[in-house]
């Protein structure tokens, strides 16, 4: 079973690959609509791609307000 | 197709269309690869027919308001349809606004009858405000077996047995009352009536005529003017399918387009321009010599395709990303904000014309369409038949503000005539939008006259409604502001909110502030977000009731600060 910690860094690896950020620069508290500079069509992609990587569903309504990575990993991580 | 000028009401036009397309695949809802549910016309009634005689054994009658809550799902088209056959005015809301504003709408609007998804009511449940809730019923749709639902019921229990009775309307009757805006001050509910709703069907359908063939994709929620008309009523009228999509990934909406041969869909701008960026990655990463015969090809369509839209044809010198697009696809609709002619160009040069419009709530669906004969995306297109466009107070240059007479315009703002008498004068719908009509009879947008913007994603913002989300921060005043207002440009695009603030007397602007308006900032969801900050350096000037003088506040911004300079960006 991972800890909440293990599935933020997770989180942070994959958006920092994907938008081509380097690691780095992100941060639990950040805001990801503002540092990886994406609106929120492709915050939806970010989902899909937490979806392939913690092999779960994700329905889009669960995201609807969340916008740091610290709520997003812990909504994540409650469907591990 | 049924002829919406033969019908006095949506609900009867709606009701006759379930009749004569009863064995035509009305309605599927599509979840990621999974098919939640298809459903023909006449199991579509028999659907929703049970629906409405529970609204009536709850005592739903003529007249009476019931709201939507949800997502982009088919149970949002059930629910209209039996609100409408118990002759009831529908109350479409947005999801996505939080259940604060939803409640203060929910209030306002003086709902009898709320449909709502149950994350949603979920959310309610423990909203401020909830408690003073006035609704006398609530549907909550896909519940889990175990939830309580605070004396909500369920949408799927259907007790009793027996017809529905279908309760006529009249076409100056109400049929919907949709918000535009005042989820923070002053809610503007627009009334609109049947006649509104079907007069702008048969002015749209005369320009894009739908038949049983065509399979229409929904990925934008149904509150939205522009679903409700295109992805709803038109294609009901005509004998169509609409399929929904309930996760609204690029991916799975690629997928719906090859495993339905969709023949169109509805976006919004922020959505035409990502599948525009998904597509030229894909063009950039091809192998050279095959990106030089794509360009090649696609310069080929654009020169056969200048006067109007061959779709054949394009199918044929562009068939791989016509296929892509599951090789049904005859064009796109475009609305709810400003588009970019060069995505519309793009598009068009690869044979996927995109129509795009210009529209309000307060005038329906759409006043200005693009017909595309021949396509120009410098404009909005032109007035949609029945509807009159002036230009008022034209400058040199033909700008003006513009001004629209049309049966599909709003009867008035509920509960408000002070503000129906500023928008509607001697009949004409003042818009508050610039612009200019040219010899051909095309419009072209400038920018705003108002104090509010609209995003990409299609959200119209006004900043007073904004406001609230910074209310009690520690500064003498503020106020929000459109930085077009404030600077006026003849600019549609980017368009941003700036906070404007006056400090106490010996306040500096300290990091704690700063951080404070990140931290309230971050609270709002991100269409509704300011984007940067500007202090003045006096007081703001008031009414006799201390009401901000919001044009002369926005004129003594302009003429001290130079938005360049000033705006610092959060």
């Amino acid at each position: 079973m991972k800890t909440i910690e293990q599935t933020t860094s997770e989180i942070l690896n994959l958006a920092a690959t994907y938008f081509h950020i380097p690691r780095e620069q992100l941060s639990p508290e950040d805001d990801f609509f503002t540092k990886l500079g994406i609106n929120s069509l492709q915050a939806l992609e970010l989902l899909t791609r937490l979806e392939q990587h913690f092999q779960i569903e994700l329905p889009d309504y669960e995201f609807q307000g969340v916008s740091d990575f610290r709520t997003l990993a812990e909504r994540v991580h409650s469907r591990l | 197709m049924v002829d919406p000028g033969q019908y006095p009401s949506l609900g009867a036009a709606l009701r006759e269309a379930l009749e004569r397309w009863a064995e035509q695949t009305c309605l599927i809802e599509a979840d990621r690869d999974r098919e939640n549910c298809r459903l023909t016309y006449r199991q579509f009634k028999e659907t929703a027919l049970p629906l409405a005689r529970t609204l009536q054994q709850l005592g739903f009658a003529e007249g009476d308001r019931a709201a939507i809550l949800m997502s982009n799902q088919s149970k949002w088209l059930l629910s209209a349809y039996a609100i409408f056959h118990c002759g009831g005015v529908l109350v479409p809301l947005d999801f996505k606004l939080s259940a604060q504003e939803q409640l203060q709408l929910l209030a306002h609007s003086r709902t009898k009858v709320l449909i709502v998804e149950y994350y949603l009511w979920r959310a309610m449940l423990s909203a401020s405000g909830f408690k003073d809730r006035k609704m006398q019923a609530v549907l909550v749709t896909e519940a889990p077996a175990n939830a309580d639902l605070a004396g909500a019921r369920r949408w799927e229990e259907r007790p009793g047995e027996g017809e529905p009775t279908f309760v006529p309307r009249r076409r100056n009757d109400w049929a919907c009352i949709v918000y535009s805006s005042g989820t923070g001050g002053r809610p503007k509910g627009c009334v609109l009536t049947h006649e509104n709703y079907l007069e702008q069907c048969k002015s749209l359908m005369s320009l894009f005529p739908f038949s049983p063939e065509v399979k229409y994709l929904s990925i934008l929620p149904t509150n939205h003017a522009i679903d409700f008309m295109v992805g709803f009523i038109g294609p009901f009228l005509c004998g169509a399918a609409v399929v929904h999509l309930r996760a609204l990934r690029p991916e799975f909406i690629r997928e719906a387009f090859t495993r339905y041969k969709i023949t169109y869909m509805s976006v919004v701008p922020m959505v035409l321009k990502n599948l525009e960026r998904g597509l030229r990655e894909r063009f950039a990463a091809l192998p050279a010599h095959r990106r030089f015969i794509l360009k090649g090809l696609i310069g080929l369509n654009r020169l056969l395709t200048k006067r109007k839209p061959n779709v054949k044809l394009s199918r044929r010198l562009l068939h791989n990303i016509h296929q892509a697009f599951g090789g049904e696809l005859r064009g796109l609709f475009v609305g709810g904000a400003f588009t970019e002619p060069a995505t519309l160009q793009f598009f068009y040069d690869l044979g996927i014309p995109v129509a795009n419009g210009y529209g309000l709530t307060e005038a329906g669906t759409a006043v200005t369409l693009n017909d595309l004969n021949p396509f120009r995306p410098d404009t909005v297109g032109k007035p949609l038949p029945g509807v009159e466009i002036r230009i008022v107070n034209p400058d040199a240059q033909g700008i003006g503000e513009v001004a629209v007479r049309s049966q599909t315009v709003m009867s008035h703002y509920l509960d408000d005539p002070e503000l129906t008498a500023e928008a509607i004068v001697d009949g004409w719908l003042m818009t508050g939008d610039l612009g200019r009509m040219d010899s051909t009879g095309h419009v072209q947008l400038f920018g705003r006259k108002k104090n509010m913007i609209v995003t990409e994603g299609g959200k119209n913002i006004y900043p007073e409604d904004v406001e609230t989300a910074f209310a009690g921060l520690p500064v003498k005043e503020f106020c929000i502001f459109a930085a077009n207002y404030l600077w006026q440009q003849r600019d549609l695009t980017g368009e941003k909110l700036v906070l404007v603030i006056r400090l106490d007397a010996g306040q500096q602007m300290s990091d704690d502030l700063r951080q404070e308006l990140v931290s309230r900032n971050r609270h709002l969801p991100d269409f509704k977000r300011i984007s940067g900050y500007v202090v003045l350096d006096q007081d703001f000037p008031r009414t006799a009731s201390l009401k901000v003088k919001r044009p002369m506040l926005a004129e003594e911004v302009r003429k001290r600060l130079d938005r360049a300079i000033a705006v610092v960006e959060l």
